[in-house]
């Protein structure tokens, strides 16, 4: 089991003229906590998009698990179920309770009988901190309750690795660290993830490895220490300097 | 011919034939609309395409042309030659009124935002699914006001069908007024309320499905 998780090779991608991930490279280990972190415009997210292909790619290939990225139908369908992605406005589906959200997945997609299903939602409810939120509807949650619950309907899978694109973004200030917590733990219990934020202080607890974009290029990549304290590219240090500014 | 005071059945069974082609026209417009939608949201794009041209040839039609396709032009071609009136009005009120819902919930579609259909992706959910359990019920939600006036619209067009022969409420209303100079007022507003009084009960069945889903959207 030591031929990494998921492998990006040659990785290009274009939005019209837009360059947006030039010969990306990278493999990531199981187990193996990666930060991705750079401007905005960058093409964090993309990159973070194409892993579960909800951005397509123009050139190269992207494996998970040795094999490549199904184009679509049912097999892309059962390859999303394997990837967990949580999103910046956390897009808890405003319509279903929290447990449902939590359940629909394992029902849905992986057949779960319902009594079952509804037992798992709750242990990861009371994992995340939200179990006795269980009945009520997204809106009437906190934002970070709702991107934790986010966190729970994506474990709830079973993903062989979980993608957060900048998931205390769009966090008030006091609810960052309930979200980094639980995310602190995943990241202790051996899953596998792709994190792009800028909360270095999850980085230097939980990241095996940061990896810097610039203009849709991985620019620099090193241990979290090392990166932070001594960063070799002149776009790193510029970046560094300006959000350790505020 | 009775007057309209005297003859309640005659009254009744007009507004009994109004209401049997409001409700089914209106079931199946809705069908057809939520179908005609997901074509043109959906990923195939010859669906999509026929959605469009459909819905916009449908809506620059005028009613009464659709019905004269239905029930003159097409027996002409051999087609729906014994087909009960009513099944004629409902065909003709469906295919005019789907154009219409498909647009209604086509917004409502373009009113759930993008993140809900991506989750729901992200998490496993093939396109249908993802249509059926998250964007779909969403955009329901959000179609009742504009849905309520398509078929409000609807419950006032089966009056069209008079025209054809059929007996729905505005044709009975004609036969009694012809007969009936003097009751004139009194029958037409007799239908007027009862027209009234069927839109009335839509707009506050609208009304309260909105105040239930408040809190869910
Ligand atoms: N769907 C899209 N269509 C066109 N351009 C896009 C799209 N999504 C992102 N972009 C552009 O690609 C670039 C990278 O975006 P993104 O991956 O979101 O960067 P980051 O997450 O690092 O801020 C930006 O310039 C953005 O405007
Ligand atoms: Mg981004």
């Amino acid at each position: 089991m030591t031929e990494p998780l998921v492998v990006l090779d040659h990785v290009d991608k274009w939005f019209g003229e837009l360059h947006v991930l030039q010969d990306i490279n990278m493999s990531i280990a199981r187990g193996e906590v990666v930060v991705v972190i750079g401007p905005s415009g960058s093409g964090k997210s993309t990159l973070c998009r194409t892993i579960n292909r909800l951005e397509t790619i123009d050139k190269g290939t992207i494996t998970l698990d040795g094999k490549p990225l199904p184009a679509e139908g049912k097999a892309l369908a059962a390859h999303r179920a394997e990837v967990g992605m949580v999103f910046q406005s956390f897009n808890l589906f405003a319509h279903k309770t929290i447990l449902e959200n939590v359940t629909l997945g394992p029902i849905k997609v992986r057949g779960t009988d319902k009594a079952a299903a509804e037992k798992q939602a709750r242990q990861l409810l009371d994992r995340v901190g939200v179990g006795n939120q269980a009945d009520k509807y997204p809106a009437q949650l906190s934002g970070g309750q709702q991107q934790r619950v986010a966190i729970a309907r994506a474990l709830a899978m079973e993903p062989k690795v979980m993608l957060f694109d900048e998931p205390t973004s769009a966090l008030d200030p006091e609810m960052i660290k309930e979200v980094l917590d639980v995310m602190v733990d995943l990241a202790q219990g051996g899953m596998t993830m792709v994190v792009v934020t800028h909360e270095m202080g999850f980085a230097r607890t939980a990241a095996d490895r940061v990896v810097f974009m610039a203009d849709g290029q991985v620019v620099e990549e090193n241990t979290p220490d090392e990166f932070f304290s001594n960063a070799q590219s002149g776009r790193a240090q510029d970046f560094l300097s300006k959000i350790l500014k505020h | 011919m009775d007057d309209i005071a005297n003859d309640p059945g005659l009254v009744l069974n007009a507004f009994w034939v109004t209401i049997q082609l409001a409700v089914l026209s209106g079931l199946a417009s809705l069908v057809l609309g939520t179908l005609l939608a997901a074509m043109r949201v959906g990923p195939v794009a010859v669906l999509a395409r026929f959605g469009t041209v459909y819905v916009s040839i449908v809506r620059n039609t005028p009613l009464l042309v659709i019905f004269v396709l239905v029930f003159i032009a097409a027996p002409t071609l051999d087609l729906l030659v014994k087909t009960p009136f009513l099944v004629k009005g409902v065909i003709a009120l469906t295919i005019y009124t789907s154009a219409f819902v498909c647009e209604a919930i086509r917004a409502g579609i373009n009113s759930v935002s993008l993140g809900q259909a991506e989750a729901a992706r992200a998490i496993g959910l093939t396109f249908g699914a993802t249509m059926t359990q998250v964007v779909l019920p969403q955009a329901f939600r959000a179609t009742v006001p504009p849905l309520a006036s398509v078929l409000i619209a609807l419950a006032k067009n089966t009056s069209v069908a008079a025209a054809f022969g059929l007996a729905e409420a505005t044709a009975r209303m004609r036969g009694l007024t012809n007969n009936n100079a003097d009751d004139r007022w009194l029958i037409f507003i007799t239908f007027a309320i009862g027209y009234i009084i069927i839109v009335e009960i839509m707009s506050a069945g609208a009304i309260s499905l909105e105040r239930r889903w408040r809190v869910t959207r």
